[in-house]
């Protein structure tokens, strides 16, 4: 995946001479998981370049950059490193197009490795996408494969609003084909057809959910998989014509689950496919905790027992798959 | 007054505010820089007394309720109108929400700059039009646009500058350092004028700030600074103008004060005391430049009334812009959130309107 979004970026420099990358050790180094390998080398260091370290400064003058006609593409370099940064995100790069009436448009593209699972100590784990999911003007996505992490990451500069490209870190060592498909941007994507429940999941847990809907299997539940890839703006329409058609869901995300992105989801899904729920959607999520230091997160991130366990708590027996008949 | 040579682009500021005109509007003797041409002088103060006159109009509707809340910059005029018209026509300005009176004399309209403050919607004029961002309310935030837009010109080969205002309060902020930082070793062409008016809201500076002034704050960063009299708008012009063409950032704190309070729901009475503010009436910027015009000539009894007459007509213009009821299209909600409308809001958008109907 790190390789995907490596020629996405790279595709997207040699496409656009307005794009530009920069960020804490994006340039000679590459960035800490060698996402920017070779850039600064390729395209030189007026467009490839090292700032300094410092995530408002980052963001502040990305803004400034896009204002006088650039794209920028910035690294966060770590989920909980970027909240220097969030008034920047919040107070002026979500509102701008907003606050000019229109006249000024801010494609800046913010990509944040995100997430647990690498034995990361803490402030290099977190799942901070509600923060941004909850602001309007930003779009917000995360790729599940290395497919989607270069469609989107093309797609995401493209755009002429910002984005907050949200890293699986994780995942970055995940291998896939890369696909010739046209883009999906603002589009869920059923990764896996199914009958009896959704499993509604995004980024690191798209992985997973697959390998529960592999493992439910043998259980003789025939599981789909939604991945939702644009988190904001949301796309009901895929996500609630699974759900219609299965009639139980399960979110499932690393973060905590009070106040998280899939309370949105579940009430979403609730408020429109309500007469065809058989059992309440249900969330499988981080505990509601701080993110545990390394040796400990494998308790608090969602697993393939943990995800099966709620699939079976939709009330799964004979009596429902009757009454549904 | 004493004072210090300018720095030639040496980082450290001068000991006292660089002046060109002493408080009692006579010339400083062996300036360190050249006083401004006669006409450059002639406009600033026209341009001063226009923005007053304005301010004291924006007070004004307040008070009858035209607009919501109006920052004065009354007393500040000589760094608003120095700064913005040292600036050439393709040099961007990144303000805050005290500096109505720069946006006015930089050409936007009345209404235009007080469409954030009447409530009608945030910014009430083209940014590219005019080469102005939009008044930054919270503070500092816009030091980094203007680093990044200066930087992007560099990038671009474009002979561009941006100036960005901030208040004495906002250099307590960290973007203010993280962006003086970034201007520094990115040598951007950015001027950032700290217009130091002594207080942040209540917070006098003696509890802001505790280096030797707040250009000294430049230092550290390897931007070079300069202390300027902020009430001498022939220093803040001069100083302005010469970073503009610096190829590289400067920091530049003017020493002045706010006369009102900070806005009309401020009780500037709880904090400081008459007296101080009576002395600062006494080192007015407008009548300073008026009594040296007049002792060279340039500024008659005619001339001071025709000023006088244009500044009228533009507070004429301001209270019509003003006084008609502004109804926005609540659709209008809806439409500059992302470049196109997404589902969700075409849908409340939708039942909005239902809900109107």
């Amino acid at each position: 995946m790190a390789g995907a979004l490596n020629r996405a970026l790279a595709d997207a420099l040699e496409a656009d001479p307005t794009v530009l990358v920069f960020g804490e050790d994006v340039g000679p180094l590459g960035g800490v998981f060698r996402v920017t390998d070779g850039l600064a080398a390729r395209f030189g260091d007026a467009r490839v370049f090292d700032t300094p370290l410092a995530e408002a400064g980052i963001v502040g003058t990305a803004i400034g950059m896009a204002m006088n006609g650039l794209r920028p593409v910035v690294e966060m370099q770590f989920d909980a490193f970027a909240y220097p940064a969030f008034e920047q995100i919040t107070s002026h790069l979500a509102k701008m197009r907003n606050r000019t009436r229109g006249r000024v448009g801010l494609p800046v593209v913010i990509r944040v490795p995100y997430g647990g699972g690498i034995g990361g100590v803490e402030h290099h784990c977190d799942s901070s996408e509600a923060y941004y999911t909850h602001t309007p003007g930003l779009r917000v996505v995360t790729p599940g494969t290395p497919d989607d992490a270069y469609r989107l990451l093309r797609d995401a500069i493209d755009s002429p609003d910002p984005v907050i490209f949200l890293e699986p870190k994780r995942r970055y060592w995940t291998k896939g084909e890369l696909s010739t498909d046209p883009f999906a941007f603002d589009r869920a994507l059923v990764r896996r057809p199914g009958r009896d429940v959704t499993l509604i999941a995004y980024g690191p847990m798209v992985a997973t959910a697959l390998e529960t809907a592999a493992a439910a299997e043998e259980e003789g539940w025939d599981v789909e998989v939604v991945d939702l890839r644009t988190l904001a703006p949301f796309d009901d329409e895929t996500v609630c014509a699974s759900v219609v058609k299965t009639g139980r869901a399960v979110v499932v995300h690393e973060a905590p689950g009070f106040g998280g992105y899939g309370a949105e989801v579940a009430a979403r899904v609730t408020e429109r496919c309500f007469h065809h729920l058989h059992a309440p959607v249900l969330r499988v999520t981080g505990f509601d905790i701080p993110y545990p230091p390394p040796k400990l997160e494998e308790h608090h991130l969602p697993s393939v027992d943990r995800v099966l366990d709620a699939i079976a708590r939709l009330q799964w027996d004979d009596e429902v798959v009757v009454h549904r008949a | 007054m004493a004072r210090t040579r300018v720095p030639e682009r040496t980082l450290l500021p001068g000991e006292e505010p660089l002046s060109l005109l002493r408080e009692d509007g006579t010339p400083v003797d062996d300036a360190p820089l050249a006083m401004p041409d006669d006409d450059v002088l002639v406009e600033l103060h026209r341009r001063m007394v226009i923005g007053r006159r304005f301010d004291t109009q924006a007070t004004a509707l307040t008070r009858q309720g035209r607009l919501a809340v109006y920052p004065s910059s009354r007393g500040q005029e000589a760094c608003e109108v120095g700064a913005v018209l040292a600036l050439r026509e393709q040099d961007w300005l990144f303000p805050t929400y005290r500096d109505s009176v720069a946006l006015v004399t930089r050409g936007v309209d009345p209404a235009g700059t007080l469409t954030l403050l009447q409530g009608g919607w945030h910014l009430g004029y083209d940014p590219y039009e005019h080469r102005v961002g939009p008044q930054c309310t919270p503070l500092a935030t816009n030091t980094l646009h203007a680093v990044g837009f200066a930087h992007a010109a560099r990038l671009k080969g474009e002979d561009t500058a941006a100036l960005v205002f901030v208040g004495d309060g906002a250099t307590s902020e960290g973007d203010t350092h993280e962006a003086l930082n970034f201007a520094g070793v990115w040598r951007a062409p950015v001027v950032f004028l700290v217009q130091n008016n002594g207080y942040a809201i209540s917070v006098p500076m003696s509890k802001q700030n505790a280096a030797p002034s707040l250009a000294h704050k430049g230092i550290g960063y390897g931007v070079p600074s300069v202390l300027v009299d902020g009430n001498d708008v022939a220093a803040v012009y001069a100083v302005v103008r010469e970073a503009l063409h610096a190829g590289g950032p400067t920091l530049i704190e003017a020493r002045t004060y706010r006369i009102e309070a900070h806005t009309n729901a401020d009780d500037a009475s709880r904090y400081r005391d008459a007296a101080e503010v009576a002395a600062w009436l006494d080192r007015d910027p407008v009548d300073r430049i008026e009594t040296y015009l007049t002792s060279r000539g340039l500024l008659d009894q005619a001339r001071r009334e025709a000023v006088a007459a244009e500044a009228e007509r533009f507070a004429a213009w301001t209270r019509a812009q003003l006084n008609t009821d502004v109804v926005p299209d609540p659709d209008e909600l809806f439409e500059h959130v992302y470049a196109t409308r997404p589902a969700h809001l075409r849908a409340q958008a939708a039942s909005l309107r239902e809900e109107l109907a």
